[in-house]
């Protein structure tokens, strides 16, 4: 199975990225040998739309699963237009979010679990 | 002539100045209109309290997509560069917050699958008070770009000698919108370091666009020096200093224009008015 994963860095030690949007980085894993393929996000410092580009990004890798902290509305709806299950609540060191999720500890979600701009490490405002 | 009252922060004074220079301009014989770009919260009307025609309604266009005839080329999304329409998996996505309106996609689409229909994010009201004409917008609660409403206040603005344009605060797309095609631009601050701070981005903004502008300094017996310092330092004119006098205040909180009912702040904003019309002219 073929997953992204959102992360703080470009190797499976780094942190699960909050984020989805706007995370540093995407890791792309083949979950049986976590075989990966790390993709620096372009779409970090985006004004506006990064949920949507990058949601673009990870189906144009050919996953079916993306695991990440947080999914708005925006991304939400273009990763499942794109077929792809959403799998939200993950933190940690990525290899072993990868190893919980294999183990069933986190389900798919059918809804945004924050609203948008929740990655721009603000609230509100103008 | 047009002229635009802005200010960079908010709550300095812009209305207080704005209201009372068209009120006074339309009583002292000439055709003016006062029109509130401050589209996502008008309040000239609450000082002048204008009889107001029905609202029409302010739009964007937004593409709309026939599936049946879309390839997913995906050509949409790669010229859209606000992420307003995408093309994935077997569907395309239309973002319509947020779709500025360009009409790109339409325009690129190799299948024409795609049209444009009008989304509407607020209206307009025009009418008058007394002698002086009356235009302003309200932009839709939850939408994101009031250019297109500030646009349309503008152009649905009954035509006048004088227009007095009263901009939102800040530096960004809605004030320049607002103040682009004025003669005068009329900075109104306060002297505290947040009035100062915005004054000054607000003066970069004036001299990025060029036009000729001056400064009102309001509750100008408050606060510090440094405002005068820096106007004086600059070679920027202070037009008037309007005083932090209570019976403004006691005027505003009843919703009356301190030119109408305080007899000292009408020739205080006549010769205001007078002084722009010579720098303007």
């Amino acid at each position: 199975m073929k997953i992204a994963i959102t992360a703080t860095g470009a190797n499976l030690e780094a942190s699960v990225d909050p984020r989805f949007g706007r995370c540093a980085c995407f890791l792309v894993v083949e979950t049986d040998d976590l075989s990966f393929e790390a993709v620096e996000n372009p779409n970090v410092a985006l004004g506006g739309g990064a949920g949507i580009q990058s949601a673009q990004l990870v189906a144009s890798k050919g996953v079916t699963h993306v695991l990440t902290g947080n999914c708005g509305p925006n991304a939400h709806q273009t990763l499942s237009a794109a077929g792809i299950v959403i799998v939200v609540g993950c933190s940690g060191v990525v290899r072993d979010a990868i190893e919980q999720y294999k183990a069933g500890q986190f389900a798919a979600t059918g809804e945004p679990n924050v609203a948008s701009h929740f990655g721009i490490g603000r609230r509100g405002g103008r | 002539m047009r002229i635009a009252i802005a200010s960079g922060k908010g709550g300095t004074g812009k209305t207080t100045v704005a209201t009372n220079l068209a009120y006074v301009g339309s009583r002292n014989g000439r055709s003016v209109v006062y029109v509130d770009c401050d589209v996502e919260e008008p309040n000239g009307h609450i000082f002048l309290k204008p009889d107001l025609d029905g609202a029409t309604p302010v739009g964007t266009l937004v593409p709309k997509v026939d599936e049946s005839k879309c390839i997913h080329c995906g050509d949409c999304g790669d010229i859209c560069q606000y992420s307003a329409i995408v093309s994935v998996g077997d569907a395309v996505l239309v973002f319509g917050e947020l779709c500025h309106g360009c009409g790109g996609c339409s325009l690129v689409c190799p299948s024409g699958a795609i049209s444009e229909v009008l989304h509407e994010i607020g209206e307009v009201h025009v009418g008058s008070t007394g002698p002086l004409a009356f235009a302003h917008g309200l932009l839709r609660v939850g939408q994101a770009m009031s250019p297109p409403v500030i646009k349309a206040v503008k152009a649905a603005a009954p035509a006048a000698d004088l227009a007095i344009i009263d901009a939102p605060p800040g530096t960004s797309c809605p004030v320049i919108e607002s103040v682009r095609d004025c003669d005068f631009l009329l900075l109104v601050t306060e002297p505290t370091p947040f009035g100062l701070n915005d004054l000054k981005l607000a003066v970069a903004m004036a001299r990025e666009m060029k036009l000729p502008f001056g400064v009102v300094i309001n509750r100008a017996d408050l606060g510090d020096r440094e405002t005068h310092l820096y106007c004086g330092n600059n070679d920027i004119e202070i037009l008037t200093e309007i005083p932090d006098d209570r019976k403004i205040a006691e005027s505003y909180s009843r919703g009356e224009l301190a030119g109408e009912v305080l007899p000292g702040y009408r020739r205080m904003f006549e010769t205001l008015l007078g002084r722009i019309d010579l720098r303007a002219g």
